[in-house]
């Protein structure tokens, strides 16, 4: 037990060590950073806002992770949530009820995520254009929900999935932190995360051996699109209105790095939903620390970019070994044994 | 097709109402950019009624976001040999031939909202709002409100880079200089959405004590705004209150707020640019004396006096 503990931390320590040195980076630039409250029957500070603010790209990458598992990726998350928040809130205004609402936004995700899916498995169409058709045209689409204006609501229940709180958190961060364990469980205890890494290394041999390839690649879109859907919920309900226009606006780009950043590679294979969730946070807090630290808006884009370089430089297997004596025991056995492989 | 049915009609109950009124027959082509906001939306009804109102066959291309399509729209508005152009320049470079070949068919042309960088003698007029002039209306209602107490500011800026995000700070500052009381501790884009407001409002106020060293927000539009008054409500202070909140655009749902207490004070860029249009063509074709080559819109300041839920009413339909 304790040796399955230790290699899942051996994995997760680049992403958790890249994590404390921004949290303390920002907490010397801005000291009440890691200040922790209790208002109005919630945590409340700096540290709870990167959670929250988090939650779509936490959400995003979570089902992204599974689509990059299988060489495949989802550029149309960001459009997908857009489309969801749309319905979402055209749903809740036309009078129905809040479980309605829900039901049918999810189902509606789900139904992006099919239609990426049956592109790419069944027509065989590469994934970055297959699901480029849908983040072009998806964004479009809200926009007719929509009719071009953003959609405002007043439903209680909606509202607070976006800025509600249970057992002390926000409402953004439980849904993530149950959903993410949910789809980790899923594919972890059975045999689907396997199958799905399989696919990834290789999609013929897979099918040849027996896996339900297309099937497989299909829900592993629709994970995808569920994921959005959910992220589209609480952007909306965040903002009570569904901006078609800037809801989800390049989070697809966001959710990608996310994943890179938490270590799963672009081609396929091997994947940590845990890991890409780490990056999602790493990527927020980021963006926290930068609001905090009052540079002048100039400067966010590259600081963003430098911090994300040098991330993945310290990833990098050629980085490692070349300054392996100055790293942490436990990175340098994990250097070496990537380097074996 | 309603709308065509009700510009006909309108058209001919006009005719026959002037009988030899000119204005009756006059053909208008209008190339919009497409229907990228709300505020656009609002632009093209605003055009299209105004036409109504006045007995002007108004032919209405959408460029879907694209120069190239307002250029075929305009070289066909030359073909159908329309009276006027009336064009919301899309990208500010590439007119030039364009706009030549409208002068060689001596068809004026009006630019609405936006400008170009072709030489002044290519069009009639440009009709735009004062960017800078909208900032300093904000920032002068402010200096006016806080009436010498001093005031911390934060600034919800609008995209980086862009004119507006720019011009509106510019403004906003010279208002507030020579008021040592007015000072700008935090400024930060929001990138014109409630999101991001929201998000970069959150941030203010744990940087600035819990939002007890902020007096005031100025948000270079009002959707930020929008988003920063819920970040306010969250944080548990009273937005228009303990924190008094000032934007730009004057769009529906701030009219709400303002109803509501929780926004104080708006600044209009007016979707209505065709009006002031039509009554320089219309004067242009009665004795051909040419307009200002820059009409300026007025930037009107609307505060919680004045009456917000009669002006939400009017503006809602409008297509924000």
């Amino acid at each position: 037990m304790t040796s399955i503990l230790r290699t899942y931390l051996a994995r997760l320590l680049p992403q958790l060590i890249a994590l404390v040195a921004i949290v303390i980076a920002i907490s010397m630039t801005f000291p009440g950073f890691l200040n922790l409250d209790f208002q109005n029957g919630r945590l409340y500070g700096s540290l709870i806002d990167i959670l929250n603010r988090g939650a779509p790209v936490v959400l995003l990458a979570i089902g992204m992770t599974v689509v990059i598992a299988t060489k495949g990726i989802d550029l149309s998350v960001g459009a997908v949530m857009a489309i969801c928040g749309a319905v979402a809130a055209s749903f809740i205004t036309s009078g129905h009820s809040l479980f309605e609402t829900i039901l049918i936004t999810l189902a509606v995700g789900l139904l992006c995520g099919m239609w990426n899916g049956i592109l790419v498995a069944v027509l065989d169409i590469q994934p970055i254009i297959a699901t480029l058709v849908l983040m072009v045209a998806g964004r479009g689409i809200a926009q007719l929900v929509t009719e071009g204006a953003i959609l405002t609501f007043n439903d209680p229940g909606l509202i607070f999935i976006g800025s509600g709180s249970f057992a002390g958190l926000p409402m953004p961060v439980v849904v993530w932190l149950v959903f993410g364990v949910l789809v980790a469980l899923l594919v972890r205890q059975s045999a689907l995360g396997m199958l799905i890494e399989a696919i990834g290394v290789n999609r013929q041999a897979s099918t040849l051996s027996g896996v339900l390839t297309p099937v497989l690649l299909i829900a592993a879109y629709m994970l995808s699109g569920l994921c959005a859907a959910i992220a589209g919920i609480i952007a909306a309900a965040d903002i009570r209105g569904a901006d078609a226009n800037n809801a989800g606006l390049w989070l697809e780009l966001d959710a990608i790095l996310a994943v890179v950043v938490g270590g799963t590679s672009l081609l396929g294979g091997r994947f940590s939903i845990a890991a890409s969730v780490l990056g999602a946070i790493i990527i927020q807090a980021i963006n926290t620390g930068i609001l905090l630290s009052g540079f002048p808006p100039e400067f966010n884009l590259i600081i963003k970019a430098a911090i994300v370089v040098f991330i993945l430089v310290l990833q990098s297997p050629r980085f490692r070994t070349a300054f392996a004596f100055l790293a942490v025991p436990g990175r340098a056995a994990k250097t070496t044994e990537q380097e074996a492989k | 097709m309603k709308f065509a049915k009700a510009l006909a009609s309108a058209t001919i109950l006009a005719a026959c109402t002037f009988g030899s009124a000119s204005a009756a027959e006059l053909v208008v082509g209008f190339s919009q950019i497409g229907s990228e906001s709300g505020w656009r939306a609002a632009e093209t009804t605003l055009t299209k009624q105004q036409a109504e109102q006045r007995g002007i066959d108004l032919k209405f291309a959408d460029a879907q976001q694209k120069q190239e399509n307002q250029i075929k729209a305009i070289r066909s508005f030359i073909a159908q040999g329309v009276n006027a152009i009336l064009v919301a320049p899309v990208v500010a470079t590439g007119w030039d031939e364009v706009l030549q070949e409208a002068k060689d068919a001596e068809i004026p042309v009006i630019l609405l909202d936006r400008t170009v960088d072709a030489s002044d003698d290519l069009y009639l007029t440009a009709v735009t709002s004062d960017l800078v002039h909208e900032g300093s209306v904000a920032g002068k209602w402010l200096a006016d409100t806080v009436a010498g107490k001093p005031c911390n500011v934060v600034e919800l800026q609008g995209t980086t880079g862009s004119s507006p995000a720019i011009d509106r700070k510019k403004g906003f500052e010279q208002a507030l200089s020579g008021h040592d009381n007015l000072k700008i501790i935090r400024s930060q884009t929001g990138d014109f959405t409630r999101t991001k407001g929201k998000e970069v409002m959150e941030s203010f106020l744990k940087a600035e004590g819990g939002g007890k060293n902020i007096c005031a927000l100025y948000a270079h539009n009002d959707d930020m705004a929008v988003g920063a008054i819920q970040a306010i409500k969250e944080a548990g202070l009273k937005p228009g209150k303990d924190i008094l909140v000032v934007s730009i655009d004057a769009v529906p749902d701030i009219f709400q707020a303002m109803a509501a207490g929780e926004a104080n004070a708006t600044v209009e860029l007016t979707p209505n640019m065709a009006g002031p249009a039509f009554d320089a063509l219309a004067a242009y074709l009665k004795d051909g004396k040419a307009p200002a080559k820059w009409i300026q819109t007025e930037s009107k300041l609307y505060t919680q006096a004045d009456d917000p839920m009669k002006v939400y009413e009017e503006k809602k339909g409008l297509g924000y």
